[in-house]
């Protein structure tokens, strides 16, 4: 040990450090935090053929790395279909080499249900000719694409590492697409977004809805129209499917993910326009009372706080009467 | 030893009290390291206490740094002169300056956020004592120098000063004034190129003329001002009157009425016609 080791003393070395960066922890760095970041990708087989990854019911911090939403797999002889991509590159590929796992066959066909980032920082991992999706997903993309990877990278860290936005090139404009023994019928809905892709199975009567559904989490809003989500939910009510993949919550059989999302838009809807109605703040409407149900909903009052950001401008620019004097309303 | 400790601890606090700027008054409860720099600006040498009543209220999550929900609410503290709103770290730190003549101590409003940043209000009582409130507000970055939506689209300009606006009866007699008005809001710090073009004050009058509030607004406000105030309007007066200018010269005039003293109003003079 050398004389300058000797005279460097631990309290020294802390107020050096605390000097530098005070936020710097200031005991050692436990391995673990020093390791790669690795998803855990735990695959449910939901059919014959079909796997579901369960996204963690959490918003997107640096612990889960953005892996919230659901993402499906579905075998088929000629190759196997992908529905969303996940939140990075590093997700992407992981979720790659499950499939190569499950099947042991080439992807045939990525699909993308809308453009939210929890559900198309996967892309990377793929060939974009093989990614698909309706117009206005794209649309949505290459409007808010480079937003959403900057919000991604501060939300989410170094688990973003070298991702970038790839897009869909194919454009789905059709009603359905036949890959080996599968029929899948493509319905092209908005409401949750302004384009909102829902896709049935016809072989195993599975649909997957996207984020159209939410289930036992609470639903997210900051691209919503809730009129017209509603009219979309009545659109996949009509669907006799075997069972219901959202893109958040588990998948039954069944349409309580449907019910349930009904529920909350009428609810935050009520709730948040009351509030806006009596005169109250922004920051005294997040306090509002949430019906009994909703505590059993991951999130609730999160996603509430979140709703009252995205819902309450648009309710002052037309609920509250035109007072100036100079423009007739 | 022990009396020694309590003679201490009894000068201490004696020094706390009597001298609200000394140094245990200054240390700063957010450990901002411009919180020297914002004291010369917005408080210089005068007397200052970091004080609790002195409310800021911000979202759990920030959702959208272009539109930040801020409530600053003082209305635990008396004669409440003048209420400064500032953010540390901010590019401009000056938000707002609430005079609040004939309305209480509190404002709620939306503002950009350039990164993470203490959000503060030093509230001004008759005595002279600054009294200082704040809260870290955790950010992404990005919400001063990205474009008023309103730039990207083409009406804007027909829309300009557009309001609306609604009062609501406070149980304890003092009116409720929520308002938004159709401005950009430029900072003039947009990669654009796009000069300042804000609404730099708004003046709440009664309809008698009476000035109940006046709030200097600088470009940290969102675009579309939103705000609410309590003024206490005189019982003869039924419409808040407001006026606002922005730093093109622009007028932004505007009524809302008092609708519950209109209809007994209009009560009163049906039951006078036979």
């Amino acid at each position: 040990m050398s004389n300058t080791r000797q005279f460097f003393t631990r309290r020294e070395a802390v107020s050096v450090l605390g000097c530098a960066a005070a936020s710097l922890p200031l005991w050692p760095i436990p391995d673990a935090v020093a390791a790669p970041l690795r998803y855990k990708l735990d695959p449910k087989k939901i059919a014959d053929g079909v796997w579901v990854l369960f996204g963690a019911n959490e918003p997107i911090t640096m612990k889960n790395g953005g892996a919230i939403a659901n993402i499906s797999i579905l075998d088929t002889r000629d190759g196997v279909i992908v529905i969303d991509t996940g939140p990075s590159l590093r997700f992407g590929t992981a979720l790659k080499s499950i499939v190569e796992q499950l099947t042991g066959k080439p992807i045939a066909r990525v699909l993308i249900t809308h453009f939210h980032p929890d559900h198309v920082f996967g892309n990377q991992a793929f060939e974009p000719k093989l990614i698909a999706a309706p117009q206005g997903v794209v649309d949505g993309l290459k409007r808010s694409g480079e937003e959403f990877a900057t919000a991604m990278y501060q939300l989410a860290g170094d688990w973003m590492r070298g991702t970038e936005l790839i897009l869909p090139n194919k454009i789905i404009d059709t009603d359905h697409e036949d890959i080996g023994e599968r029929r899948l019928r493509y319905l092209t809905l908005g409401g949750h977004t302004d384009t909102d892709l829902a896709i049935f199975d016809e072989r195993s009567g599975i649909l997957f809805c996207g984020d159209l559904v939410f289930l036992d989490r609470a639903p997210t809003t900051p691209h919503a129209d809730l009129g017209i989500w509603r009219k979309s939910l009545k659109r996949l009510e009509n669907i006799k499917s075997t069972r219901m993949v959202g893109g958040h919550g588990p998948a039954e059989s069944g349409t309580r993910g449907i019910t349930q999302t009904v529920d909350w838009l009428n609810t935050i809807e009520q709730t948040i326009g009351d509030a806006c109605e009596r005169g109250l703040t922004m920051t005294e409407a997040f306090q509002e009372p949430l019906p009994a149900w909703t505590a059993k909903i991951a999130l609730a009052r999160y996603e509430f706080e979140r709703s009252v950001m995205h819902l309450y401008p648009k309710l002052e620019a037309s609920k509250l009467p035109r007072v100036d004097q100079s423009n007739s309303p | 030893m022990k009396s020694i400790s309590r003679v201490w601890m009894v000068a201490t606090l004696l020094v706390w009290i009597v001298l609200p700027s000394s140094s245990f008054a200054s240390q700063d409860p957010l450990n901002s390291v411009n919180w020297e720099e914002m004291k010369d600006q917005f408080i210089g040498d005068s007397a200052y206490v970091f004080d609790e009543r002195v409310k800021v209220i911000v979202p759990s999550v920030l959702e959208n740094q272009a539109q930040v929900p801020v409530s600053v609410d003082a209305r635990d503290l008396p004669n409440v002169r003048k209420i400064v709103v500032f953010a540390d770290f901010n590019p401009i730190q000056h938000v707002l300056t609430l005079t609040p003549l004939k309305a209480k101590p509190f404002i709620s409003f939306r503002m950009k956020v350039e990164q993470a940043t203490p959000v503060r209000a030093a509230v001004l009582t008759a005595d002279g004592v600054w009294h200082i409130g704040g809260i870290y507000l955790d950010a992404t970055g990005g919400g001063c120098s990205s474009p008023a939506m309103a730039r990207q689209k083409e009406d804007w300009s027909t829309t300009l000063g557009h309001t609306r606006g609604r009062l609501w009866p406070q149980l304890d007699g003092s009116t409720r004034v929520r308002l938004t008005v159709r401005h950009p809001m430029d900072t003039g710090l947009t990669p654009d190129n796009i000069p300042a073009f804000y609404i730099e004050t708004l003046q709440l009058r009664s309809s008698s003329g009476v000035l109940l509030a006046l709030v200097n607004i600088r470009e940290p406000v969102s675009e579309d001002p939103t705000m609410t105030l309590h003024v206490k309007l005189p019982l003869s007066d039924d419409a808040v009157l407001i006026e606002g200018r922005d730093i093109g010269g622009n007028i932004y005039p505007s009524k809302i009425p008092a609708r519950w003293k209109q209809s007994r109003a209009i009560l009163q003079n049906s039951t006078l016609t036979p």
